[in-house]
């Protein structure tokens, strides 16, 4: 982006981070050869910092990785340590944390559907061309996510970064009283977050298959979010003789074994393969693998938006269809966190302790977009001797790249003009957007070169 | 309106340079009027927009980048230049602060007045602390946003006295 002996000073990135992603393809004869997505990845740095710090540390410092899902990364760090310390926390600790990780997930899904995914499929350029020309939805959009930007204030302490979460609970949990409020106004998103799936359901969606095995935690009876166990399903291709048979589970102190990284020397993030194929995480999976414990609500949003029938375990393998399957996950977050301010009691203590010991541990819970694993070894001091993240952005590169191969490829397989580089960058960034990788929320994040030989 | 000054200090301090806003906020405890409200944000549109609808006067400090960039230099810019800051049609949907003056205009979510304060970084790799050039920079950012806190403040309690 440098213009050189250009005279005008061009502020043109009043943004915080400048070319976070780029996507590399390389054209031979008509035939995409290469495809290669640099991604921005922030734990590399992360897990070096975290070493010889306290084990109570890795919640507050972890959730300054992405400022879109802070509590994804403090609900997997204090899961991983208090498994190391041999701490379980539950009751309605347990539920109260789940209420803040539904906020997060209401607060994200709705950022990314109505200001990122939503002016792909209306031909706009942003979400400020969308919102002249359909105010309505994108007011909606923002109404939700206040909502949960609520749940996240009032229980994190603030909405980026919260400062009220820390190991074996919070610091200070709320009387009943001081949720009402909250349910209230969850109460009035309910409408807003299924009018969503209605309207995101009218989109055109173009065709494409995903080619990928996903990945995903199960808990039987729960759509699961933060527990569970990790679960693999290879996508149904008609030679699987049963459902039962595509899907194989893990423990999650296995992870490692089965989701194995590598370098690739075009970017700073590890790209990950699992049991050496590729592989998806985020709603697309959750949907396939957890649908049938969807609310009920958010069951029959699905339905109605022509998703199939969840409770038959049905899959969604379009990836641009993954903007409904958010929406109806807003749904259930909305319903699940409603029932859980229902049922709340405020528990006797906060926290519990988690006394440190020289132990390691790990967790895995449902970021908003996808997958995410922490583990760690602390030493008898309390001291971290090693820290590992395998974010869900990671995980996806190698499916997203597929993607990007397969769409490349179909549009130069249609008769006619060739397509323009300025064509191909924006299928390419809608390619990469509708998996809602980390580098989707800065600003000029995809840099498109075309190699044509 | 609640005839308040909204201070907003955009960035992730553990991206280097782009910590130059909360930066700012942090310095300037002590030295406004008690009741501005002095926040921090990521920047993120919803939440920028949460922060100031409804709000009489805001100050957004920022750091950016420039071409030809003079890392330390500082830039004041109006609603309206901000707004031209929106990245043009061949990026992605950046999600900047041009981009979300663009969408609260598009909503009737601006605030009664906004004026960002911005340093322009040089650094932006991973890690805490500023670069050289703009911590030297830093206490005349802190110097033109008490000033601007002040003009704002004087500003609406004429305006209600």
């Amino acid at each position: 982006m440098s213009h050189r002996g250009a005279r005008i000073l061009r502020l043109d990135a009043l943004a915080r981070v400048e070319g976070e992603g780029a996507v590399h393809l390389t054209i031979s004869d008509g035939q995409v050869t290469d495809t290669r997505l640099r991604i921005y990845e922030p734990p590399r740095f992360f897990e070096a910092f975290l070493v010889g710090r306290g084990h109570t540390e890795p919640p507050d410092i972890t959730a300054r990785i992405c400022g879109i899902c802070p509590v994804a990364y403090q609900m997997t760090a204090c899961q991983a340590i208090e498994a190391a310390c041999g701490v379980t926390v539950d009751g309605q600790l347990a539920e109260l944390r789940r209420l803040l990780y539904y906020g997060e997930w209401i607060e994200s899904q709705s950022l990314h559907i109505h200001l990122l995914h939503a002016p792909d499929f209306h031909g706009h350029h942003s979400a400020v061309e969308l919102a002249c020309e359909q105010r309505e939805p994108v007011e909606r959009g923002l109404r939700i996510k206040q909502a949960g930007n609520a749940v996240m204030e009032l229980l994190g302490g603030r909405a980026i970064h919260p400062v009220n979460v820390r190991l074996g609970g919070f610091y200070r949990v709320p009387a009943r009283g001081e949720l009402a409020p909250l349910a209230e106004q969850l109460r009035r998103v309910r409408d807003d977050a299924l009018e969503t799936v209605r309207w995101v359901a009218g989109f055109d969606f173009p065709d494409a298959q995903l080619d990928c095995e996903l990945l995903a935690m199960q808990e039987s009876g729960r759509y699961a979010i933060d527990s569970g166990t990790p679960t693999a399903l290879s996508l149904p291709d008609g030679t699987a003789p049963s459902r039962s048979a595509a899907e194989h589970r893990f423990p999650v102190a296995e992870f490692e074994r089965h989701v194995v990284e590598e370098h690739v020397p075009y970017s700073t993030a590890l790209r990950s393969s699992l049991d050496g194929r590729r592989h998806l995480t985020g709603s697309l999976a959750r949907y396939a693998i957890s649908g049938r414990w969807l609310h009920p609500t958010a069951a029959e949003a699905a339905r109605a938006a022509g998703l199939g029938d969840p409770a038959a375990g049905e899959a969604c393998r379009n990836p641009f269809r993954s903007i409904i399957v958010r929406a109806v996950e807003v749904v259930h977050a909305v319903e699940e966190a409603l029932r859980i301010i229902d049922a709340y009691e405020p528990p006797p203590r906060p926290h519990v302790e988690v006394p440190p010991r020289a132990a390691e541990g790990c967790a895995a819970t449902e970021a908003p977009r996808g997958l995410l694993y922490h583990r760690y070894a602390i030493d008898a001091d309390g001291n971290l001797t090693l820290a590992r993240i395998v974010p869900p952005t990671a995980q996806n590169q190698g499916a997203i790249e597929e993607d990007l191969r397969r769409l490349v490829q179909s549009r130069l397989d249609r008769p006619g003009d060739s397509p323009t580089d300025e064509e191909l960058a924006v299928l390419c960034e809608r390619a990469v957007r509708n998996h809602d990788p980390c580098i989707s929320c800065s600003t000029h994040f995809l840099d498109l070169t075309v190699d044509r030989r | 309106m609640t005839g308040r000054v909204v201070v907003i200090g955009v960035g992730n301090p553990f991206r280097r340079d782009d910590g130059a806003g909360p930066a700012v906020v942090e310095a300037l405890g002590g030295q406004v009027p008690e009741d501005t409200l002095l926040t921090v944000s990521d920047g993120e549109p919803g939440r920028m927009l949460g922060l100031w609808s409804g709000q009489d006067s805001v100050i957004v400090v920022e750091t950016v980048h420039a071409h030809p960039g003079s890392p330390g230099r500082l830039h004041t810019l109006d609603a309206e230049q901000t707004a031209r800051c929106a990245t043009g049609p061949a990026s992605s949907h950046g999600l900047g602060l041009g981009e979300t003056v663009a969408l609260a205009a598009a909503l009737d979510r601006m605030p009664g007045e906004l004026v960002v304060h911005a340093v322009e970084g040089e650094d932006f790799g991973l890690g805490p602390g500023l670069s050289p050039p703009v911590r030297a920079a830093l206490p005349e950012l802190v110097h033109r946003v008490t000033t601007a806190v002040q003009e704002a403040q004087r500003r609406l309690c004429s305006r209600t006295g």
